[in-house]
């Protein structure tokens, strides 16, 4: 009856994210990623470059803004991936914190820069559509500036990584940045409701009616899932890229402590 | 308005983008793999 239960040999062990512990361990990532990732380039390039191709020189001129729709076929994949990017190093953070696990960590700061890259291209797309459009590259408008905070956020992220001596301090507080940042993610999507913009409603809905012709819309979905298939694969080899160089590392410096 | 210079302004920032990060991957990449086999291999 003296029986401690809340010693940790009576307690069942805790199941919680134990299949996250067994996936995310580094060699078996790497096991796991290396076979699909040729497969996964090839398959977002031929995406990417249909999308890109269809809507340049196929896909049909928008009635009220004529060829100048085109730009849609990169800027919107381009959005959607900095969002979803942006979301996906969140949950990298939240990981991290909460399970400190180094693979979370790696995954964010290889996140960071792609994420940015994406950011950059929908934000001169996004420019160079809004001149013929609406007079000017840059507006104040509500869309825009909210994007323009997930780039520096994005910037953010990769700047406070590198600004401790102790690369662990870096992880915990770019992590606390993601999630902090995170709460910009609804304020993007919601901006063009919440506020009167210059930028235009949501077009596409995927609960509701797309406010968009068929023959516009395919090319755009290509392109979409290139884009974020692109986005994965590069993260993928970005990822494992950072572990043969640990590993590497690691080895290297197992040999000189043996030969000291 | 002539709106080419927009259009193939912003389809050419994406493409060099998307070219220029798969390549940088790429070689970042090969590189890895090829410095720890030759460290394994030692």
């Amino acid at each position: 009856m003296n029986e401690n239960v809340l010693n940790a040999e009576v307690l069942p062990a805790s199941r919680t994210g134990s299949w996250l512990h067994y996936y995310a361990n580094p060699g078996r990532f790497l096991r796991l990623a290396q076979p699909v990732l040729p497969w996964a380039a090839a398959v977002s390039i031929i995406l990417t470059v249909t999308g890109i191709i269809w809507g340049y020189a196929f896909a049909p001129a928008d009635w009220e803004q004529g060829n100048a729709a085109r730009i849609m076929y990169v800027h919107v994949p381009a959005a959607w991936v900095a969002m979803a990017g942006y979301a996906a190093l969140a949950v990298c953070s939240f990981f991290s914190i909460i399970w400190r696990h180094p693979l979370a960590d790696l995954a964010a700061e290889e996140i960071g820069p792609v994420g940015a890259g994406f950011t950059f291209v929908c934000l001169v797309s996004g420019a160079l559509w809004g001149k013929p459009m609406w007079g000017a590259y840059w507006v104040w408008d509500a869309r825009l500036t909210s994007v323009l905070v997930l780039f520096f956020l994005y910037l953010g992220h990769i700047a406070l990584i590198r600004a401790f001596d102790n690369r662990a301090h870096g992880y915990r507080a770019a992590a606390i940045l993601a999630l902090v940042g995170a709460v910009n993610l609804p304020i993007i999507v919601f901006s063009v409701q919440w506020w009167n913009t210059l930028h235009q409603g949501n077009t596409i809905s995927i609960t509701g009616s797309s406010k968009i012709y068929i023959t516009m819309l395919y090319p755009l979905l290509i392109a979409t899932l290139g884009f974020y298939l692109s986005f994965i694969t590069l993260v993928t080899a970005r990822l494992c890229a950072a572990i043969m160089e640990r590993k590497t590392r690691a080895l290297l410096l197992a040999a000189a402590e043996r030969a000291s | 308005m002539n709106l080419a210079p927009f259009i193939d302004g912003s389809y050419a920032i994406s493409v060099v983008f998307l070219v220029g990060v798969f390549a940088l991957t790429y070689t970042r990449y090969r590189n890895a793999v090829k410095r720890l086999a030759a460290v394994e291999k030692r």
